[in-house]
């Protein structure tokens, strides 16, 4: 007992450092299979946590939107220009509203000429269908559901407009996507776990076979279970750092790659939109992700495994 | 120091390999266990070892009692033993010193304590200038020798040896069996089974003979 007492920490860490680089040292002399073993696991790690990064970047530019909820108002057919021009005004000052944009009818043909292309059929038409539109843009303050259904009242209450209409309902469409695709990726993520699991349960396994008469004579000489154990869970705790690594510079490429056409895509529209990266997160969490399976894989075969090989060297003459 | 009780021990194939063998070792004593092929000689050091349990009768070493030691504390005890055994089971992939230091490593010992105790090892088989190198390396004679530095490097009460000469030349086991006898002198109880009578013979010890798993009439006397 008194021995247990005077165990210096500094010499227990030390031991633990030691077979740490022992355990690296291996992986090292059999660098093509190590690397094989990593690069699987980083594929593996890499994947939903890339699909992550896109989803997050999608759900990044529709909160944007999100800001800019619009609403239509189509004024009736008989408002004249002059009334429209002070509705515009009046509106404007109302504390709910940010700005408003006005466009005749005769803007509203030219548009819609221009996005359906059905021009030949707008000229057959004795006159123009469309109405005039004022599009307004709420208060960021005025975010709330209630706070938006107010401002749809007052402004349908209001003798020149026809229709108020809130362009909300694609976005809640994008929203449960989002979910949708959460939720996918999630389970994407799960199931890759597993199979990282598997991969390093199954590397530690064939290292424990190769290692069997190795662990025998360790176990005659005094080796307990966990001394024994040590040296695999660090190899599968290397296994799992290593790849997260891997997955890590994995996605930097990829998304290197995808960031130039996201951005020229993103223009095209007139916005200014970036990939975010997340790298500082990704380089965070993959790694530590992939440490937490390389031990629970290595804990789960060494566990199965180690405790059936049993000592019998003496063996029996023949 | 080793004490067996009338000890039998059958295999799962419902071989008797021990049957009702009684005998005592003092603390300090050096004796060889001979017999013929297949008289149990392996399996009466397995039992020592606890590499085997015995099926019926009682096994003390050094004051406890084999059969009611369990089997967490098995390494603990295996640590008070010195093995030997025929084809050495040496690491191949590790240094002579590496070797040799396996069990300080494991029993937990300072980095300098394992430097000093290794050496200390080597010298006494005469091979400290060859702690660099691999077994492979090394001749049959040697391994032994690196086999044996190993087994007494933690300074074990008891050292058990398995036909520690089986593939060395006559004078290769004449000076193993006197490295045997040096580690005798300083107080280790040495227990030694082989086949080679007429090494056994040349030398002072008391025998234990085995005849198909008891003991032989005439040495059945304490
Ligand atoms: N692991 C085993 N399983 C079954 N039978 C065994 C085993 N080990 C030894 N035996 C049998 O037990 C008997 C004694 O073997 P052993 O102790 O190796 O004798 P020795 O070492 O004297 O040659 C032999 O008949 C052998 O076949
Ligand atoms: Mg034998």
């Amino acid at each position: 007992m008194k021995k247990w007492f005077s165990f210096s920490l500094k010499s227990y860490l030390l031991r633990h450092l030691q077979v740490m680089l022992f355990s690296l040292g291996r992986l090292w002399r059999q660098p093509f299979s190590s690397f094989m073993t990593m690069a699987v696991i980083g594929i593996a790690l890499a994947l939903p946590a890339g699909l992550f990064v896109l989803l997050q970047n999608v759900t990044h530019v529709s909160s944007n939107w999100d800001d800019a909820s619009q609403i239509s108002l189509f004024l009736k057919q008989d408002v004249s220009e002059k009334e429209a021009k002070q509705l515009k005004t009046k509106i404007r000052d109302w504390p709910t509203v940010k700005e408003v944009h006005y466009q005749n009818a005769d803007q509203s043909l030219i548009e819609f000429r221009e996005l359906s292309g059905l021009g030949s059929l707008l000229d057959s038409l004795p006159d123009n269908p469309l109405p005039a539109v004022m599009t307004l843009v709420p208060t960021e303050s005025t975010t709330s559901d209630e706070d938006i259904q107010f401002l749809l009242r007052d402004l349908s209450a209001l003798p020149e407009v026809e229709q108020a209409q809130l362009d909300m309902a694609w976005l809640k469409r994008l929203r449960s996507i989002n979910q949708l695709l959460e939720r996918g990726i999630g389970l994407l993520g799960i199931l890759l776990s597993l199979s990282v699991l598997l991969v390093i349960g199954n590397t530690i396994r064939l290292a424990i076979i190769n290692r069997q008469s190795e662990i025998k004579v360790m176990k005659l000489v005094g080796a307990t279970n966990r001394f024994i154990r040590r040296p695999f869970l660090y190899t599968g705790f290397w296994y799992g750092i290593l790849g997260g690594f891997f997955a890590w510079s994995t996605l930097l490429v990829v998304l290197s790659m995808l960031s130039e056409p996201v951005y020229h895509l993103a223009s095209l529209y007139g916005s200014e939109f970036h990939l975010q990266w997340f790298t500082g997160l990704l380089l965070l969490y993959l790694p530590l992700t992939g440490i937490f399976l390389g031990i629970l894989g290595a804990w789960l075969a060494v566990g199965r495994h180690l405790r059936a090989i049993e000592p019998d060297s003496i063996k029996p003459c023949p | 120091m080793i004490q067996f009780t009338d000890v039998y021990k059958r295999y799962t194939n419902r071989h008797e390999a021990l049957s009702g063998l009684s005998f005592e070792l003092q603390q300090g004593e050096m004796a060889f266990l001979t017999g013929h092929s297949g008289a149990g000689k392996s399996t009466l050091l397995k039992l020592i070892a606890l590499i085997e349990r015995s099926t019926h009768g009682q096994v003390f070493v050094n004051g406890q009692n084999l059969s009611r030691l369990k089997k967490g504390k098995i390494p603990f005890y295996r640590r008070q033993i010195g093995l030997v055994f025929q084809d050495h089971n040496l690491l191949h992939d590790r240094t002579v010193f590496d070797n040799v230091a396996l069990p300080l490593v494991i029993a937990g010992e300072s980095h300098r304590e394992i430097g000093r105790r290794v050496r200390a090892s080597l010298d006494k088989v005469g091979l400290l200038s060859k702690e660099r190198q691999l077994p492979i390396a090394l001749s049959g004679g040697e391994q032994q020798r690196v086999g044996i530095a190993r087994a007494v490097v933690s300074r074990p009460p008891i050292l058990l040896a398995d036909e520690p000469t089986g593939n060395l030349d006559p004078d290769l086991s004449r000076d193993i069996m006197q490295l045997f006898e040096q580690f005798n002198q300083v107080g280790v109880t040495v227990f030694i089974a082989t086949h080679d009578l007429e090494l056994v013979i040349a030398m002072p010890h008391r025998q234990i003979v085995l005849e198909a798993g008891r003991l032989a009439p005439e040495y059945a006397v304490l």
